[in-house]
């Protein structure tokens, strides 16, 4: 079954015609060309295909298109502030964060997602934020540093307005 | 990974319309709500629902409400998340919303509904014990009417509800609770939330005086019998006698007896029965050393093993 759905893909407004069935992930990938999002595993477990739908960080991956009209859509594509890359970005970049980089994307949707909500997460709280989200390179540590970075330099940002 | 076969999506605004698709389309289709379970099953298990029903557009099938007489009503498309993160429910039941914090990743619960860890029923559903103890009942709906059950006689067996194909879960209600009630809900998973409860145990007491006499307690079983269940018999070890360790202990050798392992990939019969009797102590003891009001989540992880 095709289906007309308007969504906001990264600030912007889009209408398409799409098979109802089709994966959200799919839809970013093989219709739309925006391949930063990754699969992992397909099944909810790794986290390589987060996305922000409707403000909150979720698996594009267990999401089909025929539940989309309507729905706002943040993906890794659309993390920088203007030409800029985003702190969070810069701090993975800088801490040495990213190995391979297929877990990245979903990494940094996380990360993002976590401090939009606290500006000074604990190690503890950013290993719980980051559980869905599975790294096979880096051992966690550079990951964990590059978001404490990332908050120090939000809140300096923050403070300075 | 495979991908869904094409399918047939249906939006309804109401429960009554959710519910006359399903009759007039006949078996083979599947409501859908965050899909956490069902694009699972269609992935790996091969299922091919004929048709999908999307609850999400149905008004006022989510949110959490307190009413006046101090029950509290969860509609079914609340997500985990949002139990997690409830102010009223970290406040009255914090051992509930550890166990909707127990399931998957942040990424999951911010789209797994507390309505479809109940209608897909599976033995190891996180929330199913905490809702049990606190003697939860299913609100469900279809265009015919609506009918009200406890939660025990809801479950019928893995994967299996009491529900006719076209009816919906559209709350679920938590009775009137002792201001003295205190709880606990240990998920036993080596893997903590990123994997299935190999055993999860739920404890709701209340505890009366210096003494601590048991003036009720309820505990519930996930991951060992057909159904999450009641432990009835371990219950009654401790139900109106003075709290002890050793009472807890007992209570926790009667669980093991009472339920019904099974062995899978993740462990023996053996095994879970073994876990059941000690984790039921250890979630009586962390239940017997509470206050009543919400627990910091660090607090609660570091008392946990
Ligand atoms: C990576 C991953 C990890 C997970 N970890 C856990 C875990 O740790 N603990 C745990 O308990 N679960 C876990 N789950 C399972 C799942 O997330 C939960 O069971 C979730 O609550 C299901 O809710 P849903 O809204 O996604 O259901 P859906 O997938 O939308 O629906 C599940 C079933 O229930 C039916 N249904 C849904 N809502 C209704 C309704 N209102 N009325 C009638 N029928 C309905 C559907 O037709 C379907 O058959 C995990 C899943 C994944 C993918
Ligand atoms: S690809 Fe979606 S969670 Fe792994
Ligand atoms: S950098 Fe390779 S998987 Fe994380």
């Amino acid at each position: 079954m095709m289906m007309k759905i308007r969504i906001t893909l990264n600030g912007k407004s889009i209408s398409l015609e799409v098979p109802a069935h089709r994966l959200l992930l799919d839809l970013l990938r093989d219709e739309i060309g925006l391949t930063g999002t990754k699969e992992g595993c397909g099944t909810g477990d790794c986290g390589a295909c987060t996305v922000f739908l409707n403000g909150k960080p979720v698996n594009s991956c267990l999401i089909l298109s025929g539940e989309l009209d309507g729905a706002e859509i943040v993906t890794i594509e659309g993390l920088k502030i203007g030409p800029e890359l985003h702190p969070i970005q810069k701090a993975f970049i800088q801490d040495g964060g990213v190995q391979c980089g297929y877990c990245t994307s979903g990494m940094l949707m996380m990360s993002k997602a976590l401090l939009d909500e606290n500006l000074n997460p604990t190690e503890e709280e950013i290993r719980f934020a980051l559980s869905g989200n599975l790294c096979r390179c880096t051992g966690y540590a550079k990951i964990v540093q590059a978001v404490q970075d990332a908050a120090a330099e939000l809140r300096r940002m923050r403070a300075e307005g | 990974m495979k991908r869904p076969e094409p399918l047939e999506i249906f939006q309804p605004a109401s429960v009554e319309e959710a519910s006359a698709i399903v009759k007039e389309k006949g078996p083979g289709g599947r409501f859908l709500a965050g899909g956490t379970d069902l694009i699972i099953a269609i992935k790996e298990k091969g299922l091919a629902p004929k048709y999908v029903v999307d609850l999400k557009r149905v008004p006022n099938l989510s949110g959490i409400r307190e009413e006046a007489d101090g029950s509290l009503t969860i509609r079914a498309l609340t997500t985990m998340r949002e139990v997690e993160i409830s102010p009223l429910i970290r406040k009255r039941f914090p051992f509930l919303a550890q166990s909707a914090a127990e399931v998957g990743s942040i990424q999951i619960r911010n789209r797994a509904t507390v309505g479809g860890n109940m209608a897909n029923a599976t033995p190891s559903a996180d929330v199913a014990p905490s809702l049990l103890v606190l003697e939860a009942r299913a609100k469900i709906a279809s265009a015919g009417g609506e009918r009200v059950l406890s939660l025990e006689e809801f479950f019928h067996g893995p994967g299996q509800t009491a529900m006719l194909p076209e009816e919906i879960l559209t709350a679920i209600v938590i009775p009137p609770t002792h201001p003295k009630l205190v709880g606990e809900y240990i998920k036993f998973s080596p893997r903590e939330m990123m994997d299935l409860a190999y055993v999860g145990v739920a404890i709701a007491l209340v505890l009366n005086g210096k003494e601590k006499r048991c003036e009720s307690v309820r505990i519930a079983l996930g991951a060992v019998s057909p159904t999450p269940m009641r432990a009835r018999k371990a219950e009654a070890v401790i139900e109106k006698q003075i709290f002890t360790e050793e009472l807890a202990e007992k209570a926790g050798e009667e669980a093991a007896k009472e339920c019904k392992p099974i062995s899978d990939v993740r462990s023996s019969a053996e095994y879970r029965r073994a876990m059941v009797g000690t984790m039921t102590k250890r979630a009586l003891l962390n239940a017997a050393a509470q206050r009543p009001g919400p627990v910091p989540w660090v607090e609660r992880r570091e008392r946990r093993y």
